[in-house]
């Protein structure tokens, strides 16, 4: 019994060594957002456009973590995504995206 | 904050768009000006927990200040996480390699065994987002929203760049050390995350190849396997899983230095809000800052008695010489005690008492002289990108 114990005990600690680890690979797994923009109520610019676009490159809690914004400066992101980060917006798109975005940025609560 | 309050505010939120698996999810306030300021805390990312996420693709995690008070080393798993283009999930360390090229007598490719074979070295030194604090700013700016978390110190380890550029042998004329890591664009033509120094600061025996911080091997997240230590530098240019080193006999005009994080050209990289048409220059050494850690905003203390305050501070490109608190917005100051000095580029601890002016609404400040003799300064500078905060902060309680 003790024979056996002894190797099973040798296994464990290397398992749990750090060189171990080190053998192969590191990997890590990371957290998604799938979280889309939201509906701003009837009347409202559509979300479509920006779920659409802004969402391939960043979680959208990038986009509303920003302070209010007016719909040139909007604009200028947008501009800045596609002419900087060659993100793939057509600028077709551009006046849905920066509607939505002014809509949200003028909507937004401004005390927390 | 009453729970109605709270409820309302958790479900805008969740309604904004932000992760929020329940309403129950601890939030902070960042108070920011204008808002919106409420951020989730996480335990979802790996070796990550408490954090304040900003974001979470590409990962952006801010370190609470309360996990300054604690100690000037930043633990790992508080340490603030910032990541252009998504972070690295797979990384071998055994056929992993770092090349140096470009303009040197012979190109390397090192592994992390022959790497680590070099002269090791350790240094303290504060890791601070070019943006830290940057949505604070008035009036307001677009990019991360960061509170004064995009910051954190450790104790890292590593080899001197300087004795892996003289394995290559730099050629004469050689201007720039550009530096680029296992991170790449999200679309085939994005400009791939790259950063460079001055070749002679390449060469200055304090810049590091680093594969440890705090006694532990980096995070993935921090930049496993290697990241770029330049002591004093704000952290853009502290390249993350470092796998190359470009030595050029040109100036680097690569987006990220000739077109981002670039600063008024002005000595303190200040500008007035509108100004168009300003010379830019690279942000480069960080200024002196110190945060009050030990009393939250929104604090109820006793009037009648002294207030002790304390935090952390750091000087930038230099050690820190002294730091004041004020218990009275700044009128009256009194000199804060310093803990141990763990090197020039550290944090370093301070603590002090002083005096309430009365009862009612109060502000609590820290100051902090550099040993190169830059103090704090009571306003703050404004540019367009919202860098280099540096003024002193306020901390707002009610004396009764």
């Amino acid at each position: 019994m003790m024979r056996l114990l002894a190797p099973l005990a040798l296994i464990a600690a290397f398992a749990a060594m750090p060189v171990a680890r080190a053998a192969g690979p590191v990997i890590i797994e990371l957290p998604t957002d799938d979280t889309p923009f939201a509906d701003l109520g009837p009347g409202s610019p559509s979300a479509d456009a920006v779920n659409e676009n802004c969402r391939s490159c960043h979680s959208a809690s990038m986009v509303m973590n920003q302070p209010k914004l007016s719909a040139p400066e909007w604009a200028a992101e947008v501009a800045k995504m596609r002419g900087t980060y060659k993100a793939p917006v057509a600028e077709s798109d551009d006046a849905a995206i920066v509607a939505w975005l002014a809509a949200m940025s003028a909507g937004k609560r401004t005390d927390g | 904050m009453n729970s109605r309050r709270q409820f309302l505010l958790n479900t805008a939120i969740a309604a904004a768009g932000l992760a929020a698996p329940g309403l129950a999810q601890p939030m902070r306030d960042l108070r920011l000006p204008g808002g919106p300021g409420l951020r989730p805390l996480t335990d979802a990312f790996p070796g990550k927990h408490g954090m304040i996420l900003q974001r979470t693709t590409p990962a952006l995690l801010e370190t609470p200040l309360s996990a300054f008070d604690t100690g000037i080393f930043t633990p790992n798993e508080r340490f603030y996480v910032r990541w252009h283009w998504p972070c690295p999930t797979e990384v071998d360390p055994a056929s992993f390699r770092l090349t140096v090229d470009g303009h040197v007598k012979k190109s390397l490719s090192l592994s992390l065994a022959v790497l680590k074979k070099l002269p090791h070295f350790e240094i303290a030194a504060v890791n601070q987002c070019s943006g830290n604090s940057r949505g604070l700013f008035e009036p307001r700016v677009a990019g991360g929203q960061w509170g004064h978390g995009a910051m954190g110190n450790a104790l890292w380890t590593g080899v001197r760049l300087r004795d892996v550029l003289a394995l290559a042998g730099v050629r004469d004329g050689a201007l720039v050390a550009r530096f680029s890591g296992l991170d790449e664009p999200l679309v085939p033509d994005g400009p791939d995350f790259m950063k460079s120094l001055g070749i002679d600061h390449a060469r200055d025996g304090e810049v590091m190849i680093a594969w440890a911080m705090n006694g532990e091997t980096l995070p993935m997240l921090n930049g496993f396997p290697l990241r770029l230590v330049v002591p004093g530098w704000y952290s853009t240019y502290w390249v993350k899983a470092l796998d190359r080193i470009e030595v050029l006999d040109r100036h680097d005009d690569n987006y990220w230095m000739a077109k981002a994080y670039k600063v008024p050209a002005t000595p303190d990289g200040g500008i007035a809000p509108g100004t168009k048409d300003f010379p830019t220059r690279p942000i480069s050494a960080m200024v002196p800052r110190s945060f009050i850690t030990n009393i939250d905003h929104g604090a109820r203390l006793l009037a009648a008695a002294p207030v002790k305050i304390g935090g952390i501070a750091f000087g930038g490109d230099a050690g820190v010489s002294s730091v004041d608190v004020s218990a009275d917005g700044g009128a009256t100051w009194v000199a804060a005690t310093l803990g141990p000095d763990a090197g020039k580029y550290s944090f370093r601890r301070f603590d002090g008492v002083a005096t309430p002016p009365g009862s009612g609404p109060g502000r609590l400040m820290s100051r902090c002289t550099s040993t190169a003799g830059v103090t704090q300064p009571m306003t703050g500078i404004w540019n367009p990108g919202g860098y280099m905060r540096g003024q002193v902060e306020t901390t707002e309680v009610v004396f009764a």
